[in-house]
């Protein structure tokens, strides 16, 4: 079940250094939203605290809300590992567990946390998030076998079964297609596009093309200077973003004019 | 010479063995086009001068022994010759090819003797224990299954003496070393794992691990015999406490656990400094990609962490266990030496094999007929390299073979 | 859904990360309680010796501790500066012989060979230094006596050694113990000379062992100082090899003459097991001493590899 999520004036620091500044944005359910912007503008930095995996930097921390249907992830009893099973991470680079084969990745949610699956629930879970990952047909045959000595296109895409095997309600993707080759990206753009049918994805990238390609939705971060915290610019459609953007700064990035 | 070299021996052969003196070294070189087949290979002295040069040094150093010497060992011999050959080289490079050349020369022979020099103890140390361990243990194999319980000094006469078959053995050593070092591994190992994992996993850079991080490098650096005292000290202080200080309660002290817990003072840091090591290189990726599945930080250690950096930390702790096993100093000071087998590391004096060695060697069993004991001593050191070079070995395979799997 | 988060994070939850952080935190404070209990009763079981009108069990002045451990302390130092004069040159050689000289594919396997020294356990190099060595130095000491006897060091005093268990011969074993370990701190460094660097200086012509004096030595020189300094720290330290060999007495100059000399490390091993009372203590101090040197020793090195390092960093 897809969740919508909100945020409220939110700030994120490392230590003394501010590096996101009030963020306010509704991203809906069932839907694909892209953050483009130049390096160093913390769109990666603001994706991290959708799931708390920013708290795993020494000294960083936000400040504001961050609503998930409307309950604050940062409230005080909340547990952020609890989070981050309801809200599930890709990374830019593919990172399968080496020790592990491609079943014990997909299923690694599961086994890691100590759960007991029966035989049939454990088959049931692995063809179900491989083929949502559109890796099934691939790999079927040789689930045994190390999930490192896939492809980099074919790694990432078991990373993106391991995440929807334990279901959340929300995948966050960090640039998941920046260190592939473009079949690889072509598959995974794919498959972000079968993922809005069950879940809410939000996906940062520096490709603008990929952004208008397969995003419903795109925000566009930027910052006034090095050095000074980045800021939500420009939230709308992705055609109003690309065709006819609001903002200045918006219109001179997306035209290629500076990022 | 510096034109006419050896490169073209067929066109004038005599070049090779008369310097031509149409070309004095002092004289302006001349223009390059009338040289530039061989402009490259000019001032090189010939290829086959070392072969003459090492045959006149080994000429030499043996016409000086049987001149000036007198009687040289052959060693003595090969490093007069070595050393004659290094000097003429350079003195025949520095004349033909000049003052870099030959100073390079000069300094790659010295690198090479280096390396030499470094094997010599090597082999001879390896030598001398094949040589006068394996005939021992060949001829004895009993030598494994017993202890010295019943041998005294009137055996190891008879033996040396009437000829009668060596007693005796080094099975309390083996079960000295085998119990103190499975005792010492079992305090180090989980103490130096958790350190270790709280140091790159919790502790990161706070004041507390980095007090640790001291004083693991202080550990490191204890002598052997420092920490024997360490723990002996430790432990007479404790039982004065607990016990009182009478003369038994002090015997006590010194047992098996005692040299384990001194052996534990030279592994624990052995331990934590290899696997923090290894828990370093583990990429946070992989930490980042479990957390964000929703698993808690001490299954992701245990279960994704652990796992990945597994064949390091297994060759690390067999290493820490090669070199306790081969320890002598402490394990003397705090276990006392038996004659007899014994089994129970909490109570009673135990041996150590290389304790062992060292007490057959400095105190034979028979001091007037010591042959036997130092037989024995060979026999022990044979089996106690063969242990600790095993462990050694143990390790690196360890490391290959994970290594090997993960990389795949 | 088929799980709901509680199954999904187990129900150890928070309390499975409490506890594991609870026993590594007791893993690290373990090392720390150990060292700081032990050598507190380090000094404890050592006061009697060190200040027996307070704390002495038999009638003896604080000099006398003193008089007692300084011959010992020299005898210490005497044997390591022999090793390390004798191992640092070699040892660096044969560093430069892995790093820079031999064919790569074979620097691993002779890397190994020269580990193997490491391997070997103390009471072996003892039982060959006493066994082969000894008897082989012989000659070797009658030679320097005879040729250079006017020299204090090789002065009989009061006769040449018939053994060779001089403290000479022990400082060569401690050469061949220290050895490896200059080896292979050094070896790591030159294999860390940036490629760039010597590339550059054999671009401009120089010979290699040019190439190696401009660009490994400068780059190496910290590094090469603080292996020899955890070299010294562990020749100090080293027990098994000098007691074995080393024939020892009192104080003397004299390098090839037997029964001259001792140090600490032997001084204990040879005493401890049959010590008792002022004896022990005076044993557990001299012992105490002998961490203080080796502490300073390695702090040294330490503090040397750390600044190093820094700099390292800021040159990158």
């Amino acid at each position: 079940m897809a969740k919508r999520i909100q945020t409220i004036s939110l700030d994120c620091y490392y230590g003394g250094f501010q590096a996101v500044k009030d963020v306010n944005i509704e991203i809906q359910p069932c839907s694909v939203t892209a953050f483009i912007g130049p390096s160093g503008c913390g769109k990666t930095t603001f994706l991290r605290t959708l799931n708390r995996m920013h708290e795993v930097t020494p000294g960083a921390r936000v400040e504001g809300q961050i609503l998930l249907n409307d309950e604050d992830i940062n409230a005080a009893h909340v547990d952020p590992v609890r989070v981050r099973s309801t809200v599930g991470m890709v990374f830019q680079r593919p990172n399968p567990f080496p020790t592990m084969s491609i079943r014990e990745n997909v299923l690694a949610g599961y086994r890691l946390n100590g759960i007991r699956l029966n035989r049939s629930e454990a088959e049931h879970i692995l063809e179900r998030s491989l083929t949502g990952a559109n890796l099934w047909s691939e790999v079927k045959d040789r689930l045994d076998r190390p999930g490192g000595g896939l492809s980099g296109g074919q790694q990432q895409r078991l990373c993106i079964a391991r995440t929807i095997a334990v279901e959340p309600d929300v995948i966050l993707m960090d640039e998941p297609a920046s260190a592939l080759d473009p079949i690889s990206t072509l598959a995974i753009e794919d498959l972000i596009h079968e993922l809005k049918d069950n879940y809410t994805v939000v996906i940062v990238t520096h490709n603008m093309q990929q952004a208008a390609r397969v995003a419903d939705k795109t925000a566009f971060f930027n910052l006034e200077a090095i050095g000074e915290p980045g800021q939500l610019v420009e939230y709308d459609d992705t055609a109003a973003i690309f065709n006819n953007p609001a903002n200045e700064q918006t219109e001179a990035y997306i035209s290629g004019r500076f990022g | 010479m510096s034109v006419q070299t050896h490169q073209r021996p067929k066109t004038q052969p005599e070049s090779q063995h008369h310097r031509t003196p149409q070309i004095p070294p002092a004289q302006p070189q001349p223009p390059l086009a009338k040289r530039t087949s061989s402009s490259l290979i000019a001032h090189q002295k010939p290829a086959w001068v070392w072969a003459v040069a090492a045959a006149c040094s080994m000429a030499v150093s043996l016409l000086l022994n049987s001149l000036v010497f007198g009687s040289l060992s052959w060693i003595g011999l090969g490093a007069l010759a070595s050393g004659l050959y290094v000097v003429s080289m350079y003195v025949i490079t520095r004349v033909v090819e000049g003052r870099l050349e030959a100073a390079d020369e000069f300094w790659r022979h010295l690198i090479w003797t280096a390396f030499f020099i470094a094997l010599l103890p090597l082999v001879s140390v390896l030598w001398s224990v094949l040589s006068k361990g394996l005939p021992t243990l060949i001829s004895h194999p009993a030598l494994l299954v017993t202890d010295m319980h019943s041998v005294v000094g009137a055996t190891d006469i008879a033996t040396q003496d009437a000829g009668a078959s060596l007693q005796g053995g080094i099975l309390h050593g083996l079960v000295g070393t085998v119990l103190i070092t499975v005792l010492a591994s079992a305090i180090s190992i989980p103490v130096g794992l958790l350190a270790a994992i709280y140091l790159t996993e919790y502790g990161k850079k706070n004041a507390f691990s980095r007090s640790i991080r001291f004083f693991v490098d202080v550990m490191t650096g204890i002598p052997s015999i420092v920490a024997g005292l360490f723990a002996f000290a430790g432990l007479t202080a404790l039982t004065e406490l607990v016990v009182g200080s009478s003369p038994q309660a002090l015997q006590g002290v010194k047992t098996g656990a005692a040299a384990a817990i001194a052996l534990s003072v030279l592994m624990i840091p052995v331990v934590v400094r290899s696997t923090e090591e290894m828990l370093q290189i583990v990429s946070n990726e992989l930490r980042e990609a479990s957390y964000a599945l929703g698993v808690r930080k001490w299954r992701t250690i245990i279960k994704v962490v652990l796992p990945t950096a597994m064949s390091g930390i297994a060759s690390g702790i067999t290493l820490a266990i090669a070199r306790v096993t081969g320890e002598t100093a402490p394990i003397l000071v705090t276990a006392g030496y038996a004659a007899a087998t014994n089994w129970n590391p909490f109570s009673e004096w135990m041996t150590a094999l290389p304790v062992f060695i060292y007490r057959q060697l400095t105190n034979p069993t028979a001091p007037a007929a010591s042959d036997p004991s130092t037989a024995r001593a060979w026999a022990g050191a044979l089996v106690l390299i063969v242990i600790v070079m095993g462990l050694n070995l143990g390790a690196r395979a360890i490391a290959k073979h994970f290594a090997a799997k993960t990389a795949s | 859904m088929t799980t709901t988060p509680d199954q999904k994070t187990g129900n150890t939850g928070r309390l499975g990360d409490r506890i594991f952080f609870g026993l590594s935190w007791a893993g690290g404070a373990t090392i720390l309680a150990v060292l700081a209990f032990v050598a507190a009763f380090l000094v404890i079981q050592s006061l009697p010796a060190i200040m027996p009108e307070t704390f002495g069990i038999g009638a003896q002045e604080t000099s006398s501790f003193w008089s007692y451990v300084w011959p010992l302390t020299v005898g210490t130092v005497i044997a390591s500066v022999i090793a390390l004069t004798l191992a640092t040159p070699v040892a660096i050689g044969v560093a430069l012989f892995i790093s820079h000289y031999v064919p790569r594919r074979f620097a691993t396997s002779i890397g190994y060979l020269i580990d193997l020294l490491a391997a070997i356990p103390s009471v072996v190099y003892g039982a060959w230094g006493m066994l082969v060595l000894a008897p082989a130095m012989v000659p070797i000491y009658r030679w320097l006596h005879e040729n250079l006897g006017f020299i204090p060091l090789f002065a009989a005093d009061p006769t040449v050694t018939t053994t060779g268990r001089t403290i000479l011969t022990s400082g060569v074993v401690l050469a061949v113990m220290v050895l490896p370990i200059i080896t292979a701190l050094c070896r790591e460094i030159f294999l860390q000379v940036p490629k760039l660097h010597e590339e550059a200086a054999l671009g401009l012509g120089a010979t290699r062992w040019e190439m190696i004096k401009m660009t490994v030595f400068p780059f190496a020189r910290a590094g090469i100082i603080s292996s020899i300094m955890l070299a010294l720290g562990r020749a100090l330290g080293e027990t098994m090899a000098v007691t074995m060999v080393l024939s020892a007495g009192g104080f003397s100059w004299s390098l090839v003459t037997s029964g001259a000399n001792a140090t600490i490390p032997s001084e204990i091993a040879l005493n401890f097991p049959e010590a008792f009372g002022q004896r022990q203590a005076e044993l557990i101090a001299a012992g105490l001493m002998l961490f203080i040197i080796t502490l300073i020793v390695n702090v040294i090195a330490r503090y040397i590899v750390n600044t190093h390092a820094k700099k390292a960093e800021g040159l990158s």
